[in-house]
């Protein structure tokens, strides 16, 4: 085995859990319907299924979260009562989340001292120290225990939190897609580390993921939640991802991959954005994005690559005008971008900022307002300096009907709205009308399957109908299907850059992760 | 005239003075808004908790005879409106700035009302340590006349500074400052903490209150206060949230303070209304300074109100 028998525990060994008949409900919905299932002491089962499948409800039963109408859980063969989270700490069960629940000002030290259930009330920094250090020793991790996690890069505060449940000791350790922020190397190095301490066993893991690339390389076991019902589960080593993903979608026809307009970009040649040696300040002041240059031409997408918190925000925030720059220069159509509305109006930018309804939307103006934002002062929304309030009616009911949007009415708030259809309202009116530049962040983040397909499909049209497109995702499967270029941002500068036809996903994911020695001005520092 | 042997050494020398002196109230209520800042809540009711602090504590030496009676009376005070204020905070979509600026009418109001009686009347003050002993100089002797109370404020940050990195009470308060969230993960009662932290903060603002009625000026009446309350939530800002820091910026206030005084006693009255704003004007410098639109500042509490 891989792992030294040098971990200081004894007592820290796996155990089973195992849930029988369980259901949950939230009003007239049935989140989970009767789910059995046998996660075996010392075993990495991964839990697969769409959004909504009751993969979450699932495991906030298991830690105390959630209630169970129905069922019962059973720890190391005894039948257990779960009902605080305080209660499956006390049996060992520890959960790692999608969203970090660390402390971001204090220091990985701190973080960890004060996560265990006793801490004392003078705490004698010296010894703990010397604790600490020890059991640092004993980890696959070097994390430097004096930064303040604020300062910490995604995927390391991830490994926080997964050393945080080793610390605690936890012997079945439950984790909510725990490789969304990562790179490919560092979800690879953290899962392989949970895996060999399961093989060792020490711990006993319960995965979520979308992932099948995971499932198939790190997981034993696998088990497939759909609408709420265990659809399928089996040793991973006997099933396919077909299988897999068949399991996961049920009979529903998995959407098409998109026409892709054959012969590359339409005007090829025509740079439409050009950024410029651009940086721009983070909320703190540092230089989140420092000197950037990317050129982006007419009908191509250029996909944006990077681990979240390498100045992906920032950047985008800048071009669509919501950030002031620090230096550089922004051209659209040859001309300096500012991001004022008459040259946004001029030059048809667009864009699909992540988190639509905080950055897209009013939320408590309704779906018809927030469809005319970027029109409703002209005719034939307005004449003069008043509203035409049938024109901009009927402008919404016609976009709700191309674009699919389910709202109860045209004058129903924003905020009644699910995600998706929140995301479909935004495509509607930033797509209706002729775009020359798109700027789209994360554009299907939390969305599902056919969401996604058709957010994807009408950001190829765009594209197709000679848009230059920059599209920013933490996603790479989804840069790598719809980009036509592809590059790499770390610290703030562009690192790598390649065709996507002839990428290479193992130099992707090593520049993700900061090794970028053969790129454009490496400073010797990093890497 | 000593005051021509020292010429323009009496500046200076006044300045120290009067940053020991005036900087005291300072410095309880910014220590005091400084726990209630880092648990994720702002008490901008301080000023009124200041001035109920003063007159309390002033009602309580006089017919007690006891001045140190009276500052545990004030902090007494301090500590139920602190109470009050984080008490209604935790009701839900209640609005810690609206409560804070409703807490600073009410307890000034409720001082005049119940202060009226002790407009006229002499209490017993708080003793001086004269530190200033050894010197000739009447002004080094005045300006070393430090209260007992400056050095127990003293005493204080240090305290609290250390106790903020090394107590589970200072880091229980520093997660539910930081992160709601987390403190929820980690079973922490987020309501429970602050509010004990706004009260604790009161009760320290209390006894800055006292400060300025049992030492310097010495005696209750309704201008006693001249917003040392309001600009000791600025002062936190500048010191960003860290107890020693507080100590120095409230020297640096007590000493703008001053400035106006000093000046008078070697002969420059011209200006003297302005050189007396001066605190205002280093409380408006340093908003403009440390202040940004387009950035958190760095230390600030995850939790703030004005920071999310």
């Amino acid at each position: 085995m891989p792992v030294a028998g040098a971990r200081s525990s004894g007592q820290g060994r796996a155990v089973d859990v195992e849930v029988l008949g369980m259901t949950k409900r939230f009003g007239a919905l049935t989140a989970l319907d009767g789910v059995s299932l046998r996660v075996e002491a010392g075993s990495f089962m991964a839990l697969l299924g769409e959004n909504g499948a009751g993969k979450s409800t699932l495991v906030k039963c298991l830690v105390g979260y959630h209630q169970p109408d129905a069922g019962e859980i059973t720890v190391a063969g005894r039948e257990r009562d779960i009902r605080s989270p305080h209660d499956a700490h006390a049996l060992g069960i520890g959960m790692v989340y999608q969203h970090f629940t660390l402390v971001p000002s204090m220091t990985v030290a701190e973080n960890l001292v004060m996560a265990r259930d006793e801490v004392p009330a003078v705490v004698n920094w010296q010894a703990e120290w010397s604790r600490l250090t020890a059991f640092m020793a004993t980890v696959p991790f070097r994390l430097d225990l004096d930064r303040p996690v604020s300062r910490l890069a995604a995927g390391e505060k991830q490994k926080v939190e997964i050393l945080k449940q080793l610390y605690l000791r936890r012997r079945f350790m439950i984790l909510d897609e725990p490789t969304s922020v990562l790179t490919p190397a560092e979800s690879g190095e953290v899962l392989g580390m949970l895996r060999a301490m399961t093989r060792a066993g020490e711990v006993t893991v319960l995965m979520i993921t979308h992932k099948l690339r995971e499932v198939m390389a790190f997981a034993d076991d696998v088990a497939v939640l759909r609408r709420g019902k265990l659809v399928g589960k089996g040793r991973t080593a006997a099933l396919t991802p077909g299988v897999l993903a068949e399991l996961m979608v049920g009979t529903r026809e998995i959407p098409r991959s998109h026409a892709r307009k054959a012969g590359g970009p339409v005007e090829a040649g025509v740079p439409s954005l050009v950024i410029q040696d651009l940086k721009v300040e983070d909320d703190a002041g540092r230089l989140a994005v420092d000197g950037l240059s990317l050129t982006i031409r007419a009908g191509e997408i250029v996909g944006v690559a990077g681990v979240s918190g390498n100045g992906q925000r920032e950047l985008v925030e800048a071009l669509i005008g919501q950030r002031p720059t620090a230096g550089g220069e922004i051209l659209v159509g040859g001309e300096p971008f500012r991001a004022t509305r008459a040259e946004i109006r001029r030059h048809h930018v667009f864009s699909l900022p992540e988190e639509p309804l905080r950055n897209a939307c009013v939320p408590a103006m309704s779906v018809a307002e927030n469809l005319s934002l970027r029109n409703f002062d002209r005719p034939p929304q307005s004449s003069g300096p008043w509203l035409r309030r049938g024109a901009l009616r009927a402008q919404a009911e016609r976009w709700i009907r191309a674009f699919g949007v389910k709202t109860p009415s045209a004058d129903a708030p924003m905020t009644t709205l699910s995600g998706g259809n929140v995301q479909r309202a935004v495509l509607a009116r930033e797509l209706s009308e002729p775009v020359s530049v798109l700027i789209a962040a994360n554009p299907v983040f939390g969305l599902d399957f056919a969401a996604v397909a058709e957010i994807h499909d009408r950001i190829l049209a765009a594209r197709n109908g000679g848009a230059a497109v920059l599209l920013v995702s933490e996603d790479l499967d989804e840069l790598l299907e719809l980009s036509d270029r592809i590059t790499v941002i770390f610290d703030g500068r562009i690192v790598h850059e390649s065709a996507t036809a002839k990428a290479d996903i193992t130099v992707i994911g090593r520049c993700m992760a900061g090794h970028h020695a053969a790129a454009p001005a490496p400073s010797p520092a990093r890497a | 005239m000593t005051v021509v042997e020292l010429g323009w050494w009496g500046v200076p020398i006044g300045v120290l003075g009067g940053a020991i002196r005036i900087s005291t109230p300072f410095l309880f209520v910014s220590l005091g808004e400084c726990i209630t800042e880092r648990s994720g809540r702002i008490n901008l009711g301080l000023e009124g908790i200041l001035v109920m602090g003063a007159m309390s504590g002033y009602a309580v030496s006089y017919t007690s005879d006891n001045p140190w009676l009276g500052v545990l009376a004030a902090g007494g005070a301090g500590l139920l409106l602190g109470l009050l204020h984080g008490l209604a905070c935790n009701l839900p979509r209640v609005n810690d700035i609206a409560v804070g600026i409703g807490l600073m009418l009410f307890g000034t109001g409720l001082a005049f009302f119940l202060g009226k009686p002790y407009v006229q009347p002499k209490a017993p003050t708080l003793p001086g340590i004269p530190l200033g002993a050894w010197s000739d100089s009447p002004q080094i002797r005045a300006a070393l006349q430090v209260n007992p109370l400056f050095l127990i404020g003293l005493a204080l940050a240090v305290g609290l500074g250390w106790a903020l990195r090394n107590t589970r009470w200072g880091l229980v308060v520093r997660i539910v400052g930081d992160s709601s969230d987390a403190a929820r993960a980690m079973g922490y009662a987020v309501a429970r903490v602050r509010t004990l932290s706004t009260a604790l903060g009161g009760f320290l603002a209390g006894i800055g209150g006292s400060f300025l009625s049992l030492y310097y000026p010495g005696s209750w009446s309704e201008g006693l206060s001249s917003g040392q309350g309001l600009m000791a939530v600025a002062l936190v800002i500048f010191a960003r949230w860290n107890p020693i820091r507080c100590f120095y910026a409230a020297l640096l206030f007590g000493g703008a303070g001053a400035l106006g005084p000093a000046l008078q006693s070697v002969g420059v009255t011209s200006g003297y209304y302005l050189f007396n704003a001066a605190p205002y004007i280093v409380t408006l410098g340093i908003m403009i300074a440390t202040c940004s639109p387009r950035r958190t500042l760095a230390g600030a509490p995850g939790e703030l109100s004005i920071n999310r």
